[in-house]
């Protein structure tokens, strides 16, 4: 599904020159759900951008889907990012002044849907991530997870290859993150390739494998038992 | 652009600033206005204008002669210039194809005319026929002069509006009798001038019976022609000047007239009159244009100003928009549909305010140079073109910065 080899990319901030990453070889397969864990400055969110196609590469390949991921102008990378890839962040990066049903139906919107298949559809993920009764509320009206699915439900609607997730978890409390996590690992279940930033080891745990980041390079890529994410809610419940 | 969702966009912004939204609104509006207020009043002037011109056919050329003020040919200067009839005749066939119309006029002012007992002094012109269209005088009733008037040397008069009100108290007058310093002339007609009390205050009589009348022999005080139209304006200008020009070397040659003397032969030129007041119209019309286009373009600055507050305040929103696969077409699409919409609605605001305030003041205004001010449609059309214009002029940088915003920066929010 991913395929990227000898991945660099540097910042300039004026006659500093920050290399992040330092040549990054690394494949997600189709249904896998990896984590990429490291400290801050470790370059896990600028490969994450790299991948979302939010930022380019300045050397190496980047493969999607079988498809060469280079050069893009903006109208090509907005239409990429639009077939191939949801998103979900820490912030959530809702539009406020939307309904959480508009929310949703917004990338759907920009691929073209009409007006009523996109509302169909629109409900049909706020369903999925449970929230059909609160399609019309804005999301100032809605909880911190009760944002988060909103967004997964948005990055799932334009029924994308990739999920990218960048600290997902980021801003929400213990049993709240692992409710999102449940949703996501179901999400998973049903063979959506999904990629998580995170650097919380519990939520990487979470996943099925882990890759390291450390000071711009891979320094571990293990595969790992998952663990539920509801189980590990209900065994944290036992013990309060 | 018949995009519901993206109209829908716009009015959510526009109602959650609606105060910046009216503030903006405002100095488009007040542009627009102003400019339809200074449109209005250029088209009252050019009008006003045009009527004073009215008075005489627009392309008339007059001929009068004075004292010679310069010495020629051993010619003392103070010799007094008198024309008569055969310069009228000479140059009556020497530039016959470009006359249109032609009179020669033996006037006397003050004559006294009466009526039954109503008395009144006004100016007696004997002419020929033309005389009607070289004056731009339409009949009220009866007949204006005819030819059969001038060869059978008929004692008939034409008396302006003024006359039959003064001396006729209402009365028809065609038909009766009047007298002019003791002559008996019979009244066949009434004519008006747009012109006004001051043109209207005259009688015409057939040239000979005048000469006749009044002891005038072959005198006559002036000639006055109207030069055939082109319909180039520029061109007709043009001839109209030549022919001043032409006419004045030859009674200059004819009466032994120093080339040089500018006081003796006056030849009196509407067209050219005409023309330069036209130039100054131009002018002030497009002093107005320039006037009203500068408001506007304050007005489209604070337009583009708040559009470029709003793509910064949005910033944010624009990013998730693009991550989530928007066009940059469409960033720009919703920038400058916001953009036209609100200089057009502002814009159409202080264009019927403008127009409804010329409206309103146009019967009010009595100035003998400023008519009716008015806007014409091809004006309000230009304004409304002008307005769209301005309005996606105003978006487009903000549009285009929008379209620029990385996602990347857009969202890096900690």
């Amino acid at each position: 599904m991913i395929e990227i080899s000898d991945l660099h990319k540097s910042y300039h901030m004026g006659s500093n020159s920050l290399h992040v990453l330092k040549g990054i070889d690394f494949s997600v397969q189709e249904g896998e759900m990896v984590s990429i864990m490291g400290s801050s400055g470790s370059g896990k969110s600028t490969l994450l951008n790299i991948l979302g196609m939010l930022d380019e590469a300045d050397q190496g390949s980047y493969t999607l889907d079988g498809k060469h991921i280079k050069n893009l102008n903006e109208k090509v990378a907005a239409k990429y990012r639009n077939q191939f890839l949801g998103f979900i962040f820490q912030s959530f990066n809702l539009i406020n002044y939307k309904s959480a049903l508009d929310n949703v139906a917004m990338p759907l919107y920009y691929q073209g849907v009409k007006r009523a298949e996109r509302m169909e559809k629109a409900h049909h993920y706020l369903e999925k991530v449970g929230l059909a009764n609160w399609a019309t509320h804005l999301p100032s009206e809605l909880s911190g997870g009760q944002k988060q699915r909103v967004a997964i439900a948005r990055a799932l609607a334009s029924d994308p290859k990739v999920l990218l997730a960048d600290e997902p978890t980021g801003a929400l409390d213990t049993k709240t993150s692992y409710e999102v996590m449940e949703l996501i690992q179901q999400i998973n279940d049903e063979g959506k390739t999904i990629l998580v930033v995170t650097h919380e080891d519990d939520i990487a745990h979470m996943t099925k494998r882990i890759v390291n980041l450390k000071d711009g390079l891979i320094i571990d890529d293990t595969l790992v038992t998952q663990v539920r994410a509801d189980e590990a809610r209900r065994k944290a419940e036992a013990h309060v | 652009m018949f995009d519901v969702e993206r109209w829908q966009e716009i009015f959510e912004t526009i109602g959650k600033n609606k105060l910046r939204t009216f503030l903006t609104g405002l100095s488009v509006a007040s542009g627009i206005f102003i400019l339809v207020i200074l449109l209005g009043f250029s088209s009252g002037i050019q009008k006003g204008v045009k009527s004073q011109f009215e008075q005489d056919a627009t392309n008339r050329v007059a001929v009068r002669t004075r004292v010679t003020t310069k010495s020629y040919k051993g010619l003392n200067p103070g010799r007094r210039i008198q024309l008569r009839n055969d310069d009228f005749t000479e140059i009556n066939n020497k530039y016959d194809e470009q006359l249109e119309y032609k009179t020669a006029i033996y006037n006397m002012w003050g004559s006294q005319i009466t009526f039954k007992g109503e008395t009144g002094n006004y100016r007696l012109e004997g002419a020929n026929p033309d005389q009607q269209f070289i004056e731009n005088a339409s009949l009220v009733s009866g007949r204006f002069l005819s030819q059969d008037d001038m060869d059978e040397t008929r004692k008939v008069a034409i008396i302006g509006n003024i006359i039959k009100k003064d001396l006729f108290k209402g009365k028809d007058p065609i038909g009766e009798i009047i007298s002019i310093f003791g002559v008996n002339f019979k009244v066949v007609g009434v004519y008006t001038d747009p012109g006004g009390a001051r043109e209207e205050g005259r009688v015409f009589v057939p040239l000979p019976t005048a000469q006749i009348a009044f002891s005038g022999g072959d005198r006559v005080r002036s000639l006055a022609y109207t030069v055939k139209m082109s319909d180039d304006f520029d061109e007709a200008v043009a001839l109209s000047a030549a022919l001043s020009e032409n006419l004045e070397q030859d009674i200059k040659s004819k009466h032994l007239i120093a080339p040089d003397d500018r006081g003796a032969v006056r030849i009196n030129n509407t067209l050219e009159e005409a023309k330069k007041i036209y130039s100054l119209i131009d002018i002030i019309r497009n002093v107005f244009w320039f006037i009203g286009i500068g408001t506007i373009i304050a007005g489209v600055v604070g337009v583009s100003n708040i559009m470029l507050i709003i793509v910064k305040e949005r910033t944010k929103e624009i990013g998730i928009r693009k991550a989530i696969g928007a066009l940059p077409g469409s960033i720009i699409g919703l920038i400058l549909q916001e953009s036209i919409f609100i200089t057009s609605i502002a814009g159409f605001i202080g264009l019927f305010l403008g127009v409804g305030l010329l409206q309103i003041v146009s019967p009010l205004v009595d100035n003998d140079f400023i008519k009716s001010p008015q806007v014409d449609f091809n004006t309000a059309i230009t304004t409304v073109f002008i307005l769209i214009f301005s309005g996606a002029l105003a978006g487009y940088i903000p549009a285009r910065r929008a379209a620029n915003i990385k996602p990347i920066d857009a969202l890096r929010d900690e």
